[in-house]
């Protein structure tokens, strides 16, 4: 069993796409995530990759487009302005159905906003971000070691899909050192790309790397093929985690950083006498709407915490469907949630001064 | 009997969308014909812009890939350093390269990345209408700038190859034009002698060829190599604009 090491959350992110077979980066400077770049800019020529820093986050995806249509693993990174600016290379990477990783630390929004950490971008994570019909894979982690592992899962997962996946992690992620363990043996294989543009040499076809249908009959088919492709993500690929949710009077809904405050604040809340339980997103989309619905009739309320406004309070009802009040905490704009707002929440939920949200 | 003229292998044999008397089917054979002469067919991994060349890679017999408006030389580049052994090249319009691409292509020949760049200047915005474009000519009318481009609002046409030639490298820039036979002949050796410079491992190279839009300009075919000539020909000056031993 390989040793365990302490690392940053960038520079062990950067690890874990080379051990997912990653080959490729292109990406750009933004603080809170830099050293991601600055760290394959070291390691990726030591097995045989490239890094390359590009003139602008949006000449960054377009390369990311380029090097995953000809068949490589490639990864980029950034953090919300960034984000903001790969969007049109997203939607044109999930019309032409090129494979790639996308990491975003998060950083609190609108705007230039602030360095520190938020969770501002679920909308745009995953409520497509830029334009036209398509959906990505995002993943929250919430430790350094379960970056790793989702990392290096999502090179297959990007694979199997034909499709972008998002690492979406925070300020506080990429920043924090913690215990790390990577797994032993050869990093993950490439597998045969017989539709990359590689040169037609040795095929009687062409392979084009494209998102354009002219015909509005080619370009809906096109997007319901693409609508197929999600379905089976959402049948797939949801991931949660839950808590003592059996017998709780209250479930939080957390992800990322902010599920380990919520964690805290249940151990806090225990000790007055609440039953609290967790339920913690580790895919956002697709969304762990069949738990909720689940849950929801032998609850109090549910309490969405985030480092937003509230942006995951919508899917959270959807997955309720109205069967139990949806309660709010959040501290935007680069504060972090602590455990005693959090509490206070659900004391107020408890005694029925709780704000729906 | 004897072949005399035939279709290059790396053009597919299909009816192209261009307008009548544009020139971007001398462009596409010409490209085709230089990858055929170099043998570079099925090693050969294009790159489709945005504009009126949105659908080039319907019509050339090898791999592509279409890029966003402004970004194939960044797409290329992506494509270059995953394959470096094989021969990458952009098809771009001037709406597309000198105008939301200029970042892209100012990088990647900064970085001397090793591609081979058509630019089709054709002073004006084909695909989308008759707009301005950053290439329009002082005066020149067109649907955005229907009293004529004037200078103190929109400033002067903008010269890519004389700007990339400011940059150190081994970058091969040069301009030709598709107005007449003699000088599609310069062309096609210009496309040449830039195909080579990347399959020999030089560097970045870049043909700006001269363009006509009839259809935007408003004009015959005939009148509007004549424009071109008359128009075109004194502002965008011919020829090798660097070469990797420097500045012309």
């Amino acid at each position: 069993m390989a040793e365990t090491i302490l690392m940053k959350g960038n520079e062990a992110v950067a690890e874990a796409a080379i051990r997912g077979g990653c080959r490729f980066f292109f990406g750009y400077p933004i603080t809170p995530q830099s050293e991601v770049p600055e760290y394959v800019s070291r390691r990726l020529p030591e097995v045989g990759g490239v890094f390359l820093q590009a003139e602008s986050e949006v000449a960054a995806i377009n390369m990311v487009y380029g090097a995953g249509g000809a068949g490589a693993r490639v990864m980029t990174s950034s953090s919300s302005p960034g984000i903001s600016l790969k969007q049109e290379g997203i939607s044109y990477i999930a019309g032409a159905e090129i494979p790639c990783v996308i990491v975003n630390m998060v950083r609190g929004g609108p705007g230039l906003g602030t360095i520190q950490p938020a969770q501002s971008d679920y909308f745009q994570a995953t409520k497509g971000g830029g334009h036209g019909d398509y959906r990505i894979l995002v993943f929250a982690p919430a430790s350094v070691q379960e970056m790793v592992d989702l990392t290096i899962e999502s090179f297959d997962l990007a694979d199997k899909y034909r499709n972008p996946v998002m690492i979406m992690g925070d300020g506080i992620l990429g920043q924090m050192m913690e215990p790390v363990r990577f797994p032993d043996g050869p990093d993950r294989p490439n597998p045969e790309k017989p539709w990359a543009t590689t040169g037609k040499r040795g095929r009687k076809k062409v392979n084009l790397i494209s998102s354009l249908n002219i015909e509005p009959e080619k370009m809906e088919e096109h997007n319901w093929k693409l609508h197929r492709k999600y379905r089976e993500m959402e049948k797939n690929e949801v991931r949660f985690e839950t808590d003592d949710v059996d017998g709780a009077d209250v479930i939080i809904v957390a992800y990322g950083t902010t599920a380990r405050v919520a964690r805290s604040a249940i151990r806090k809340a225990a000790e007055r006498g609440y039953r609290v339980g967790l339920l913690r997103p580790i895919t956002l989309w697709p969304f762990p709407y069949a738990p909720l619905r689940e849950l929801a009739p032998r609850v109090k309320a549910f309490l969405v915490v985030e480092m937003s406004t509230g942006q995951m309070v919508d899917d959270v009802k959807i997955g309720v469907e109205g069967k139990a009040p949806v309660c709010f905490h959040g501290r935007p704009g680069g504060m972090i949630p602590d455990p005693e707002g959090i509490v206070q929440e659900i004391d107020r939920i408890m005694t029925g001064r709780g704000a729906r949200a | 009997m004897k072949t005399v003229f035939e279709r290059p292998k790396s053009l597919r044999e299909r009816l192209m969308h261009y307008c009548p008397g544009c020139t971007h089917g001398i462009a596409h054979r010409l490209v085709a014909e230089a990858i055929d002469e170099l043998g570079l067919q099925d090693d050969t991994i294009g790159v489709a812009s945005v504009g009126c060349s949105v659908l080039s890679y319907a019509y050339f017999d090898c791999d592509f890939q279409q890029a966003a408006h402004g970004r194939a030389a960044a797409v290329a580049t992506g494509i270059k350093r995953v394959h470096p052994h094989k021969f990458v090249f952009t098809y771009q319009g001037d709406g597309d390269l000198a105008s939301i691409g200029t970042a892209e292509i100012v990088h990647a020949a900064m970085r001397d990345e090793k591609i081979s760049v058509i630019f089709i200047n054709n002073a004006i915005y084909g695909m989308t209408g008759g707009q301005m474009a950053p290439t329009t000519l002082i005066a020149q009318k067109t649907t955005t700038s229907p009293e004529g481009r004037q200078a103190e609002h929109t400033g002067q046409p903008i010269l890519v190859s004389e700007m990339l030639a400011q940059l150190r490298g081994n970058a091969y820039i040069v301009r030709a034009s598709l107005h007449d036979p003699k000088h599609v002949i310069r062309a096609k050796k210009a496309i040449l002698k830039a195909f080579r410079h990347q399959v020999e491992g030089k560097g970045f190279s870049m043909v700006e060829l001269l363009s006509t839009c009839p259809t935007n300009w408003a004009m015959k075919p005939t009148e509007a190599v004549k424009w071109l000539e008359e128009n075109m020909l004194p502002y965008y000056r011919l020829g090798e604009i660097r070469t990797p031993e420097g500045v012309d």
